[in-house]
């Protein structure tokens, strides 16, 4: 089977600037595909090229087996599109708005009302319906351009950062949203909000100037931390250097690291020189040593430090080359 | 055809959901009376005609129809509206068309509005109605010329008042080059086929023959092949400039 969108050797420059540089990826239906990156990555222009608003430099994008170049009407009509900043055409009210976007989407008559309706619901918009859209708050606003997106119930779904400058429960009604729809869709997001990956993403890209620079599971990447699989305890003691030396004499153990200490306890991190997580070894340590153990957990890895060391490597590599 | 009419609908709707529409109208109809009456001496000169009122509107139309187009494609790109609208499933052509139609059906109700000086002539004389119906259709195709060109400068810009003066500018080169005053600067040096091509670009010299009630063929093809290259060039330079 072939995927439902195919990226390939996508590149976008502005001036001589490259703004998407040589991108190339498949998403299936059903995932939930999440664009990660600092501003100015090259995020946005990716989803314009692909929405078919930008025409790329170099490169294809084919939808459903269409190719965007060929058949760009085609394309259009698979995918719900919502831009960043969710603009909307503000003098009218989302009711009529709405109908323009079912319309337009090629809908008529009863069945044009019938999903007007149901997305309104979906959306939860029914308390301002009637309210010229440049009224409204923007969490609603928000709601509006999600609803004429999915009004048409694409297969593909593109959503540029659909939960920036929303309150942490407007984010949350967002997301739910998304998952509700995740299975029988293909989503592609945008954000620089970590958490939200882990929350709603199957699949996670890290983009740093226009370049892919990660794809995987969010688990996947966060092992990519030098943090995974290190085992962090916290022992309450006063003297905590005989502690950091048996640590250190643990078979397997690439180092210790001694990284807070607050009110009569101290936190270590414990690194394995294997693929295994030594928990079970400095567990049988403590339990020998009678140590007074406050907690004691094995680190998955973080996102955030995958993000950065290699969103940073990616510029210290650039500014030798300039240099 | 399905797709243009809908962005048409919602444009012109657009129209009057703000006041815009009935300022413009009002502003139209005063002017146009003032200047027939007051100005081009409507009841002096004894004639049951409408030759002043028409002479006017090129005049008219320099200021009034940029600050219609000003909007069509400026405000689509400061709202970022213009990504939402070229992701939907159509074309180019059918957006431009869309817009550029709406906008002209608008000029044409506002044009309709004037009948009560249509019907003033008919109380006051016996006009000839056909030279009338002519004028108004020659002024409509005016309008769309105009309206061709404020579109398309609108493209270029995300400031509507830019947009404005740029696009009256340049209406105002296509009148004067008709204009006797202009074309007699030029017929004392230059030789007569250029003063002859100058004019013949002139919204006035193709205008003037249907506003005294000649329909002849090549106004109204001067007319459609000026909007259809505007809205050409409005087409491409969307295409374009899209990103900006
Ligand atoms: N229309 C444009 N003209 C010039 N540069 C642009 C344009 N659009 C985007 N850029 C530049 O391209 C880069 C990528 O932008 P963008 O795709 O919006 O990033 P992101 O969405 O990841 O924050 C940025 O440096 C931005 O300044
Ligand atoms: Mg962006």
């Amino acid at each position: 089977m072939t995927a439902m969108v195919e990226i390939s050797h996508l590149t976008k420059h502005f001036g001589a600037f490259t703004a998407v540089d040589d991108v190339s990826f498949k998403v299936n239906k059903g995932e939930v595909l999440g664009f990660l990156g600092p501003n100015g990555a090259g995020k946005s222009t990716t989803m314009k090229m692909i929405t078919g608003f930008l025409t790329p430099d170099a490169g294809t994008v084919t939808v459903g087996g269409d190719n965007i170049a060929n058949s760009p009407v085609a394309v259009k009509s698979r995918i719900g599109y919502l831009p960043e900043g969710a603009p909307l055409y503000s003098d009218m009210t989302p009711e009529k708005f709405l109908h323009f976007v079912a319309e337009i989407r090629g809908m008529r008559g009863t069945e044009k009302a019938r999903r007007v309706d149901e997305v309104i619901q979906k959306v939860n918009l029914e308390s301002v319906v009637y309210k010229p859209i440049e009224t409204l708050s923007k969490g609603f606003k928000r709601r509006v351009g999600l609803a004429q997106a999915i009004i048409h119930d694409p297969v593909i779904l593109i959503l540029d950062e659909p939960t920036d400058g929303l309150d942490p429960n407007q984010k949350h009604e967002v997301r739910s949203l998304i998952q509700s729809m995740a299975s029988e869709k293909v989503i592609i997001l945008s954000t620089h909000i970590l958490e939200e990956v882990d929350a709603v993403c199957t699949r996670a890209m890290i983009i740093a100037n226009g370049k892919l620079l990660a794809d995987g599971t969010p688990a996947s990447l966060a092992a990519k931390s030098p943090l995974h699989n290190s085992v962090e305890i916290t022992i309450r003691t006063d003297n905590p250097d005989p502690v950091n030396r048996e640590l250190e004499q643990l078979n397997g153990i690439k180092s210790v690291e001694k990284f807070k200490t607050t009110d009569g306890c101290v936190s270590f991190r414990v690194y394995s020189s294997t693929e295994q997580t030594p928990i079970s070894l400095v567990n049988q340590l403590a339990h020998d040593k009678d140590w007074k153990v406050e907690n004691l957990h094995v680190e998955t890895g973080r996102m955030d430090d995958v993000f950065r060391s290699i969103t940073t490597q990616q510029k210290t590599t650039q500014q030798k080359v300039a240099s | 055809m399905a797709n243009i009419w809908v962005i048409f609908k919602r444009e012109l709707a657009g129209y009057f959901t703000t006041p815009i529409a009935y300022i413009f109208i009002i502003i139209f109809i005063f002017l146009s009376g003032i200047f027939a009456f007051y100005i081009g001496n409507f009841f002096d000169r004894g004639q049951a005609d409408l030759t002043p009122f028409f002479s006017f509107h090129p005049w008219l139309y320099l200021f009034l129809i940029p600050a219609l187009a000003m909007r069509l494609w400026a405000e689509e790109r400061k709202g970022g509206t213009i990504e939402l609208l070229l992701t939907m499933p159509i074309t180019m052509p059918q957006a431009v068309l869309g817009k550029f139609l709406a906008a002209w059906a608008f000029t044409a109700i506002a044009l309709a509005l004037t009948f009560p000086i249509w019907i003033s002539v008919n109380y006051l004389g016996e006009p000839d109605n056909g030279i009338i119906l002519a004028g108004y259709l020659g002024s409509l195709l005016m309008a769309g010329a105009f309206l061709a060109i404020g579109s398309c400068v609108s493209a270029l810009t995300r400031n509507q008042v830019i947009a404005f003066v740029v696009s009256a500018v340049i209406c105002l080169m296509f009148v004067l080059s008709g204009f006797p005053l202009v074309l007699d600067f030029f017929s004392i040096w230059a030789p007569e086929f250029i003063v002859t091509a100058i004019s013949s670009f002139s919204f006035l010299t193709h205008f003037e023959a249907m506003s005294k009630g000649v329909i002849d063929l090549r106004d109204i093809i001067y007319f459609v092949s000026l909007i259809s290259f505007w809205l050409f060039a409005n087409a491409v330079l969307i295409e374009y400039k899209k990103a900006d």
